[in-house]
């Protein structure tokens, strides 16, 4: 494999359980399949895509192992109309004009040669964030987000850095990575990647978390929410998506709606509290209407389509 | 326990290249069957999945379900299939496979059923058939209890004993386990406990419970019992495995992927997956067609423009200014059959149409069986699409005699009502089989329709092979159509929707 190429580098963690209570450390709780896959990923040296609903701590995982293995965190937001220039690397044209002004002044002695071997070289090279992922010397997490907002020709600038961790620019020749840097592309899925680009990375779709692990996430992430609160908090949320909904509540708005009920002195979750607040978990005005009326509603009635189980991951 | 034990790759260069033959040709196995079942596994894939497993102890199955999962499936619309063959493929498999937990698995209920059994009822010795000893009465009083207490292994312990018990299932016969999870669940009567428990908790409760309490009762109890379906569905299923064989049972369990599912075939579990596919599918289509729209290629040269911009150059057009184009919007019709066979397809495509309908002008829905009605005003002022297709099936006028197909007449009434408003502009779509009932075809509806719109689409969704066979008359529209396509699956439904703005 591609593997052998790589520049060897040491293993950042020693186990699935390792990367679990470290991420745990630094309050970020993943499940199995979160866990191993970072495990894997950093032991085979591939980039993980993470594709999932929106807020379900996508971009939040990059950061945590990044916090976890003390690395720094390089961020590239993708969006319609990214380029090379703005992704990987630009020549400082502004720079370079200058000092072909200056070599004017000078005596004749610097042949068109030297200044153009003086013009495209590192100094007057800008870096973005892939070049300076790639250039690192400390240990680097790069995060490439939301990539599915790129252009499906764009994608193909990615493809390089993914598979062989290097950059080839034609005046400078290839830079190849110092160290294999941790890669997190996320994606909300608006719109199909392509092979190539799925084929280079560990896929992780994060879904929305089981109750257990709903309710110990509001425990970990709310301050003074008292254990039986988050029980009902996560019972609540799962309820609400289980229905047809436009927007499912995400994470953190789980997490924002708990922490309301904190501010509200709220211990027990009734009925009208649930029904007052709930346009914090949903934002279109139809799904509150609806979620108000199942809420509400006696549950002789309570038969929905085909409610579905848990979440497949 | 055999030689085909493979040490977990502990040290750290991961130097460990002899990965046993038998995983190497199980892994084979395994992937060539995810590729029969439709999965897109490269050989990219294929090597990263052998690299990957050996960097995860081959005792923690779930860590190696992940492991294979991630280099192998990239589309969360597969996992489905993904799981299914997995569990054919890793589960039971006697003890000659290390890589198996659930050969201690299967041991372990007994013990778990003995030893948790408060009632009494676990006395029966801990080995194989000790769920002889009990009767259905004391089985179902356990189960109800596990369940009331949420007790994951004295369910899995329950699950074991039901399939033993009421399956009934016979060596050899060639089924995909459906029958025999029917013939379990018949005899659980599991409706009846989830009333059981509601009631017990009413009265546990110091308070009459509240009803947004109430559904939170019944919502975990409800989960509980599709976690225990769950486990009767895996009892099944490895039972299955265990007497037939791991490629018998793939192929027999071997289900399309959402995005090829027939919908005039569709099951209802099918027609469940079908609608959440639908879902991203229409904001991934309704995101590429917009984006489209705005990076379309650039227009003829803008003369003026360039010639004003040309001023701060000293007259020298040295930017070139071009046209934007602004394709018109097309305003859709859509005609759709929606009588018995075909509804569900018609169902689907009025729900796609309309989730993408900001990128037309005008969307108007007809609905027709041999009567013809317009439902457009289903779908005005209402968010919920699904709601809308709900009233259109159960509110629209569309029958006119007897209910069965007459196309002839739809397309005359539809022509007299609202002939006149086709115009240059609109794009004619029609759905449906054209299985006529050997009535008048009327095909100089379509000629005339034509004729004034821009485009007129016939989707049809039986197979090409069916068409003009029977009742079918497609081939007599089509020929004044300015295509007739195939429409059988989703994927189908997106390209042809792709084509169309």
């Amino acid at each position: 494999m591609t593997s052998d190429a790589l520049p060897e580098h040491d293993p950042r963690f020693d186990s699935v359980d390792a990367v679990r209570d470290r991420l745990r450390s630094v309050d970020y709780l993943s499940d199995e399949g979160i866990a191993g896959i970072v495990y894997l990923a950093d032991r085979l040296g591939k980039p993980i895509l993470v594709e999932g609903p929106a807020g379900t701590g996508k971009t939040q995982l990059a950061k945590s192992v990044a916090e976890i293995t003390g690395a720094r965190l390089i961020r590239l937001q993708c969006y319609e109309g990214l380029d090379e220039s703005k992704a990987l690397y630009e020549w400082n044209y502004k720079k370079q004009l200058l000092r072909i002004q200056a070599s004017r002044n000078e005596a004749d002695s610097a042949s068109w040669d030297d200044i153009e071997d003086d013009i495209f070289s590192d100094e007057f090279l800008l870096t973005r964030p892939l070049l300076e992922a790639i250039r690192a010397e400390d240990p680097v997490v790069l995060l490439i987000d939301e990539v599915d907002r790129v252009e499906v020709e764009t994608e193909a600038l990615l493809l390089e850095i993914l598979s062989d961790y290097q950059v080839s620019i034609p005046e400078l020749g290839t830079i190849t990575a110092r160290q294999i840097p941790l890669v997190f592309l996320t994606s909300n899925n608006t719109r199909e990647l392509s092979e190539a680009l799925k084929r280079r990375c560990l896929y992780l779709h994060v879904d929305y978390p089981d109750m257990e692990r709903e309710k110990e996430i509001v425990l970990t992430k709310v301050p003074g929410v008292s254990e039986t609160l988050a029980d009902e908090i996560a019972r609540i949320v799962r309820s609400i998506r289980q229905l047809e909904l436009k927007k499912s509540p995400s994470v953190s708005e789980t997490i924002d709606w708990a922490r309301t009920l904190v501010l509200l002195g709220v211990d027990h979750v009734d009925t009208e509290t649930a029904v007052a607040t709930t346009n914090i978990l949903l934002k279109y005005q139809s799904d509150i209407a609806k979620a108000t009326k199942e809420l509400t509603a006696e549950p002789a009635g309570v038969k929905r389509p085909g409610a579905p189980g848990a979440p497949a991951r | 326990m055999s030689d085909t034990v493979i040490d977990p790759v502990a040290d750290d260069d991961g130097g460990d290249p002899v990965a046993g033959d038998a995983l190497v040709d199980l892994l084979n196995g395994f992937i060539v069957e995810l590729r029969e079942a439709g999965l897109p596994v490269s050989l990219t894939e294929h090597l990263d999945a052998m690299e990957a497993v050996r960097f995860i102890p081959l005792d923690d199955r779930s860590a190696f379900k992940y492991a294979l999962a991630a280099t192998l499936v990239k589309n969360h619309a597969h996992w489905r299939a993904f799981e299914t063959v997995f569990e054919v493929y890793f589960s039971l498999r006697g003890a000659e496979y290390a890589i198996d937990p659930d050969a201690e698995l299967a041991e372990l209920p007994e013990d778990v059923e003995s030893g948790d059994a408060r009632d009494g009822a676990g006395q029966a010795p801990a080995n194989a058939g000790s769920g002889e000893a009990l009767t259905p009465e004391e089985l179902a009083q356990m189960l109800y209890q596990a369940l009331l207490q949420g007790d994951d292994a004295m369910m899995r312990a329950m699950a074991r004993q039901a399939v033993r018990r009421y399956a009934g299932m016979e060596p050899g016969r060639p089924v995909g386990g459906t029958y025999y999870l029917y013939r379990t669940m018949r005899n659980l009567d599991l409706d009846g406990m989830l009333e059981q428990m509601m009631q017990q908790s009413r009265e546990d409760a110091p308070e009459p419970l509240t009803p947004l309490e109430e559904r939170l009762e019944h919502d975990e109890y409800e989960n509980r019992i599709n976690q225990f379906k769950q486990e009767v569905e895996a009892e099944i299923r490895r039972r299955l495995v265990a007497d037939r064989g791991v490629e018998a049972m793939a192929k027999t369990l071997r289900k399309p992927l959402p995005e090829d599912i027939d919908f005039m075939h569709a099951s209802r579990e099918e027609m469940i997956s079908l609608r959440k596919a639908l879902q991203p599918l229409t904001r991934r289509l309704a995101v590429r067609l917009a984006r489209k729209r705005r990076h379309g290629r650039k227009g003829p040269l803008d003369f003026r423009n360039t010639v004003r911009h040309s001023l701060s150059y000293g007259g020298v057009p040295a930017e070139p200014k071009f046209r934007y184009p602004r394709p018109a919007k097309p305003e859709i019709f859509v005609i759709a059959d929606i009588s018995g066979s075909v509804a569900a397809f018609a169902r689907f495509t009025l729900h796609l149409v309309h989730a993408i309908a900001s990128q037309f002008s005008r969307v108007r829905s007809f609905v027709f069986i041999d009567g013809i009605d317009e439902v457009t005003r289903f779908f005005e002022g209402t968010e919920d699409i699904v709601e809308a297709v709900h009233r259109v099936n159960t509110e629209a006028d569309v029958v006119w005699v007897d209910g069965h197909s007459d196309y002839g007449h739809a397309f005359e009434v539809f022509w007299q009502k609202w002939g006149t408003e086709v115009g240059p502009k609109t794009t004619v779509i029609i759905l449906g089989d054209a299985r006529n009932n050997y009535h008048a075809s009327q095909s100089w509806v379509i000629k005339e329709i034509r004729h004034r719109a821009r485009h007129v689409y016939w989707l049809n969704p039986e197979p090409r092979a069916y068409w003009d066979t029977g009742d079918s008359i497609v081939g007599e529209y089509g020929v004044h159509c300015d295509g007739t396509f195939e429409c059988r699956n989703l994927r189908q439904l997106e390209g042809f929707v792709d084509h169309l703005v």
